[in-house]
């Protein structure tokens, strides 16, 4: 059970249950669609922008309970950041799941997303932790419409 | 209702355990997952292989390895006698009627290309018309699709009811003057429904209509006679039926063989190749260019041998009952829903779980030692079919035991005890 646990901690388990900021966007800046094929995961992204500064952000879709829960801490993480900022957050939670050392430091700095370092030890789900991710980032950084994990 | 396949004579209980006994030819099944004993229900996606095939395999490299139908050298002979051995075993496996209708492809996938290719190339027109299901493998959509495209033909699909059973009155008033080829599935992979796949071949044949029958997840779970069946082309894959991977069959009826153009040019298709003009090779090798899968038929030929001995009868009897007992066991837990509850089923136990994604169940129950496969089992349409995004798919073969069954219901149970 402990390596289930791992996987399934408390954060995720509430974030899938409840997820925050899930709902669609009327006057969204940018709206992306991102789509897992493999197991048909699919949300849609949606970012308000001032600037350089992602003043909301919201998705909806479905999924598997670590891309749904992956999405909603990554909502309640960006709000309020700047693009840079948030492109960083990725970067460090890229590391985490694909089972990248940390030191102490940089799991401090990874706040809540540190619940996700489970999914390192699950290959195959990286890229379901990862879809709602790579789906900001298509949002503040591209001009994609759909982003696919394959 | 044709009942399918042609039953012979019922096993009796002593067969049944002798085929039970049989578990202990896969090396693969003695193994800790996660520090639990591994339950294999994913045999839909592949079946393991047993000790004789991987054997067969082995010794074919070690003492017989050469290329087929060139060399005049003892190991080319020796290696083209044994590949050519396979083809008749297969020919007696689906009791054909000539050994040139069985030709060697990579996989069902292959083979379905091949006849859509070659088939497609001097019978369909613009405006002619394809019939499929809409239980189909992408496997047996995508090619129909690229033919349609390039010939400006259109794909009609056979319905289906909530059961995953095929509408065959609305299939009789499908079939019209411009269908020139019907492609179904003998048993769909992603809900096990067993198709009446000789009264389709009749209906289709009283109107002139050719059909091709994708046969990748019947093979290894009953008697097939392509004969009686009288379907004109038969295709399936040696890794779903104890071989190796990287062999599929194509059957064919020898009248539309001859007549269809070669799927692929190279090497062992020819007769004879000037800069001007080429010469094709008789059947089956027109349709065998380059150098084929030789230690993979190897194995095909051990797992028909393996097949053989053990009884498909028996087989389809101890799956059977496996499937009920599955069947009975999950509805037992809350929120289970089955995908697919034709009368006529193959061991294949679609479900969903409520308010839990599939992947999330393929985690836990991997972490339990359970292999199962959870997606969309290349069968898109389906899952839209049903409102799933995807479904959780446990899929027997005789190895499998009672025991493994209650390891995957508990297993479930942990499921809900995690995300529930």
């Amino acid at each position: 059970m402990s390596l289930l646990r791992e996987l399934y901690q408390e954060v995720i388990l509430d974030h899938n249950k409840a997820p925050r900021n899930f709902r669609r966007m009327e006057n969204a800046t940018r709206r992306v669609d991102g789509y897992n094929p493999l197991c048909g995961d699919h949300y849609t992204v949606y970012v308000k922008l001032e600037n350089d500064r992602i003043v909301d952000v919201s998705f909806e879709g479905a999924g598997c309970a670590i891309s749904k829960a992956s999405a909603s801490v990554m909502s309640t993480l960006v709000k309020g950041r700047t693009i840079n900022e948030a492109e960083e957050l990725f970067h460090n939670f890229h590391r985490l799941v694909m089972g990248e050392k940390e030191g102490e430091d940089d799991i401090e700095k990874l706040g809540k997303l540190a619940a996700f370092a489970g999914v390192s030890e699950f290959p195959a789900r990286v890229k379901c932790a990862s879809l709602a991710w790579h789906t900001l980032h298509a949002a503040v950084k591209s001009d994609t419409a759909t982003v696919s994990t394959e | 209702m044709t009942t399918e396949p042609a039953t012979v004579a019922a096993p009796s209980f002593h067969d049944i355990l002798r085929i039970a006994g049989c578990r202990h030819h896969f090396p693969l099944l003695r193994q800790l997952v996660n520090g639990k004993p591994l339950v294999y229900f994913d045999n839909a996606a592949t079946s393991q292989k047993p000790q004789v095939v991987i054997d067969a395999m082995v010794k074919y490299y070690e003492t017989e390895n050469s290329n087929i139908h060139r060399g005049v050298h003892y190991l080319s002979e020796r290696a083209t006698q044994a590949y050519e051995r396979v083809r008749a075993k297969v020919k007696a496996f689906v009791n054909a009627e000539d050994q040139r209708e069985i030709i060697f492809v990579r996989g069902t996938t292959e083979a379905i290309n091949l006849v859509a290719h070659s088939f497609g190339k001097i019978h369909v027109h613009p405006g002619d018309e394809i019939l499929v299901s809409a239980m189909e493998h992408h496997s047996n959509i995508v090619p129909w699709q690229i033919l349609c495209e390039e010939r400006d033909a259109t794909l009609k699909v056979i319905p289906m009811n909530d059961r995953g059973e095929l509408l065959m009155d609305e299939y009789e008033r499908l079939l019209s003057d411009r269908t020139r080829i019907v492609a179904v599935t003998h048993v769909s992979n992603a809900l096990g429904t067993i198709n009446p796949v000789k009264d389709i071949v009749a209906k289709a044949h009283a109107r002139g209509i050719p059909v091709l029958v994708d046969g990748a997840q019947a093979v290894p779970h009953m008697h097939v006679d392509v004969r009686d069946l009288d379907c004109d082309f038969y295709a399936f894959s040696a890794h779903k039926m104890f071989g190796p991977t990287g062999v599929g069959i194509l059957y064919g009826k020898r009248r539309w063989l001859e007549a269809m153009p070669p799927y692929q040019g190279g090497g062992d298709m020819i007769k004879s190749v000037t800069f001007e003009k080429t010469i094709y090779n008789d059947l089956p090798y027109k349709f065998e260019a380059g150098t084929p899968n030789i230690g993979g038929g190897i194995g095909l030929g051990a797992a028909i041998d393996y097949l053989h001995e053990l009884d498909l009868g028996g087989v389809q009897q101890l799956e059977h009952d496996l499937l009920a007992y599955a069947t009975e066991k999950i509805l037992t837990i809350p929120g289970v829903r089955i995908i697919g509850t034709a009368a006529q089923k193959a061991a294949v136990l679609s479900f969903t779980m409520e308010g839990i994604h599939p992947h999330d169940i393929g985690t836990i129950l991997d972490v339990e030692g359970v292999a199962i496969r959870t997606g969309h089992h290349c069968a898109q349409p389906v899952m839209q079919f049903f409102g799933v995004p995807a479904t959780a798919r446990a899929s027997f073969a005789f190895y499998n035991t009672k025991e493994e069954v209650d390891a995957f219901i508990k297993a479930l149970h942990k499921v809900i005890e995690v995300l529930g």
